[in-house]
């Protein structure tokens, strides 16, 4: 009986009888909450951006009134917020910006209510003066805008205009509307036919020796900083497509498409390849078989049979180019005018987000704006990952696989 | 043997430096069906491939001798492989249908051929699926993804593609392996109905099949052909001890 085989398993009741696994609970609970926690999280962070936006939401009468009420009996309750934020708040900003003037401006404003936020948003030298100037009219001008705030700025969201600095702020969401899709449009019409075309050519007609070199350096690519993709389209891109086409504003929309599309093309091709090496080799044979060239096989059967894949590549594409903001920053100009030509400066909503965060004010509606963008922003990139999910598993499969 | 179809003359194959085929020489003869058995890891398999120059596919592939069918060398430098795999149609093991409808299944040979008219395609599409005796089964149903239909289905399916693009040689690697014995019944059926008009070359593990189904039947062993001759002499006077062993069931 020196048989190194464990001894025989004998069928007892006791050792049928229900185990508690002490390490498997633990790991599957663990596992399950770590799952959990990233959804939240996520969930978290969208709740919070949407929540600083929120008062933009509050439109109307009844606003009005929630107002008026607070600003007469509940006078007490608000100057001493008030002065809690500001104490809080405008401490760190005065060591922030050691300018004179800024001092005597912030102990003036503490006493009033309604210039707060004012304060915060004059780290910079030149509106100094303005707000301890023009201190009684911009009061006057508070006053209203709290009042009919909300529905004043919904109403300038479809002007042509992005001024969010200003007396008369404007915020034109559709011309970033109308920046971001010119830019993903133009990215995405470069970068998709690149990148599938190159994974086409990877998976079905490259040697096995060239594709293992093609495809980690184009996957190498998506780790390619975008700050470096950005410095170089507005460094050489901009320049290079000048001479060609003889525009005026160096950096614009096409420029930013361009760059964008090298950030794109990347992701699109790793899925993409991804999708088509995963159609089954035997199709490849039945239409070799049939008599096929090697094109016809790849545009008649593979591709088609990779399609959920590929739309899912692109729309994966959009998305990284929507959220982009390295190189819109860089690239396309900033400036937000609406226009049709793609030769013209734009600005998207990724780059309004990064380049104004820093400078707006805490609780202005310029700032609940910016999260209002950066909101949509969340709210785009979800409906695209849901289309991907819903309309390329359900319609597009049918249509390119039969019923 | 009258109407020598394929005349193979000293194939040999090398996956890389293993040699797979060892010197073949036969002659298939046309509108029969040549059985092609042995014991797996033959190279039967292998052989059929070579017939319409499947193993191109596999880049370590190295292939000696010539291979005339109707005369011509099909590994001559000249001569077009897309061209070769037009006349000589392939039925694999695993039927596989392409993720599309059945219509479209059907059509593609076709249309790769440059037939456009829809009216055409429509006959070539109904006779093909008559012939393989499937037209009944899905004429209600051809906009049906081929995916959903049964396995044997599939495979007479596949058959019905590979008629759609009219060859002159059907070669067929065990179409009926993965099917019940109804299914493989149907094919048999096929095979024995389509050997009029098509020159049929199938390999198969089935031992029966091969003598119910074939004119002509090939014993692989090892790489090398042991011994080929009429379906009826092969199962009941064997030249070769070998062949005599395997069909017994002695080994294999």
């Amino acid at each position: 009986m020196n048989s190194p085989l464990p001894s025989k398993q004998i069928f007892t009741k006791e050792s049928l009888k229900k185990q508690f696994r002490l390490s498997e609970f633990l790991a599957e609970k663990v596992i399950s909450f770590v799952a959990f926690l990233s959804i939240a999280i996520i969930f978290l962070i969208f709740i919070f951006v949407f929540k600083e936006s929120m008062p933009l939401f509050s439109f109307g009468k009844k606003d009005k009134v929630k107002t008026e009420i607070q600003t007469t009996s509940d006078v007490k309750v608000e100057s001493y917020e008030g002065a809690e934020t500001s104490t809080e708040e405008i401490q760190p900003e005065t060591y922030g910006a050691p300018t004179e003037d800024l001092n005597p401006v912030t102990q003036e404003t503490q006493t009033s209510e309604e210039l707060e936020p004012d304060t915060y948003g004059a780290p910079t030298e030149d509106l100094n003066p303005e707000t301890a100037t023009g201190k009684e009219v911009i009061i006057d001008e508070k006053a209203t805008e709290n009042k009919e705030g909300a529905d004043r700025t919904w109403s300038t969201f479809f002007s042509t205009e992005w001024v969010p600095v200003s007396d008369n702020p404007r915020f034109g969401l559709l011309a970033l509307l109308v920046g971001t899709l010119k830019v993903t449009i133009i990215a995405i019409l470069i970068a998709g036919p690149l990148a599938i075309l190159a994974a086409v050519y990877t998976s079905c007609f490259a040697s096995n020796r060239r594709k293992e070199i093609i495809k980690p350096i184009i996957e190498m690519l998506a780790a390619f900083p975008s700050v470096v993709i950005g410095f170089f389209a507005m460094m050489v891109l901009a320049t290079f497509f000048q001479d060609i086409f003889g525009y005026d504003s160096r950096l614009n929309a096409f420029i930013g498409g361009v760059a964008m599309a090298l950030a794109a093309i990347p992701i699109i091709y790793t899925i993409s390849e991804d999708a088509l090496s995963a159609v089954p080799k035997t199709f490849t044979e039945a239409s070799l078989a049939l008599g096929a060239s090697k094109a016809q096989t790849a545009f008649f059967v593979i591709l088609p049979a990779a399609t959920p894949g590929i739309f899912a590549a692109i729309l994966l594409g959009i998305g990284r180019v929507f959220g982009e903001t390295m190189i819109a920053l860089m690239a396309t100009g900033n400036a937000a005018l609406l226009s049709a030509n793609p030769f013209e400066s734009v600005r998207t909503f990724a780059a309004t987000i990064g380049s104004e965060m820093a400078e707006t004010v805490f609780g202005e509606t310029h700032y609940s704006v910016l999260f209002f963008i950066g909101s949509l922003l969340f709210i785009f990139s979800f409906i695209l990952n849901a289309v991907a999910e819903f309309y390329v598993k359900g319609k597009l499969i049918k249509k390119f696989q039969g019923k | 043997m009258r109407d020598i179809k394929i005349e193979v003359k000293d194939l040999s194959l090398y996956y890389g430096d293993k040699k797979a085929l060892k010197e073949i020489s036969m002659q298939i003869p046309a509108n029969k069906v040549t059985a092609l058995i042995g014991p797996s890891g033959c190279g039967k398999s292998t052989f059929l491939r070579c017939i319409n120059r499947m193993n191109d596919l596999i880049p370590s592939v190295k292939i000696t001798g010539e291979m005339l069918v109707e005369g011509v060398d099909i590994y001559n430098k000249d001569v077009d492989v897309v061209n070769i795999r037009k006349k000589i149609g392939m039925v694999f093991q695993k039927s596989n249908p392409f993720p599309k409808s059945i219509y479209e299944n059907i059509a593609y040979g076709p249309k790769i051929n440059g037939i456009k008219d829809k009216a055409q395609l429509n006959e070539i599409v109904e006779t093909s699926l008559r012939q393989a005796a499937i037209w009944d089964e899905l004429k209600d149903r051809l906009d049906d993804s081929a995916m959903g239909l049964s396995g044997g289905q599939q495979q007479r399916l596949c058959i019905a593609r590979t008629l759609a693009v009219s060859p002159d040689i059907i070669l067929m690697d065990e179409p009926a392996s993965a099917l019940d014995p109804i299914s493989t019944s149907k094919i048999e059926e096929l095979v024995h109905e389509l050997k009029e008009q098509y020159t049929i070359i199938i390999v198969t593990h089935n031992m029966q099949q091969a003598a119910r189904t074939s004119d002509y039947t090939a014993f692989f062993y090892l790489g090398e052909l042991i011994e080929i001759g009429k379906t009826n002499t092969i199962f009941t006077k064997p030249e070769q001890k070998q062949t005599e062993d395997y069909i017994t069931g002695r080994f294999g």
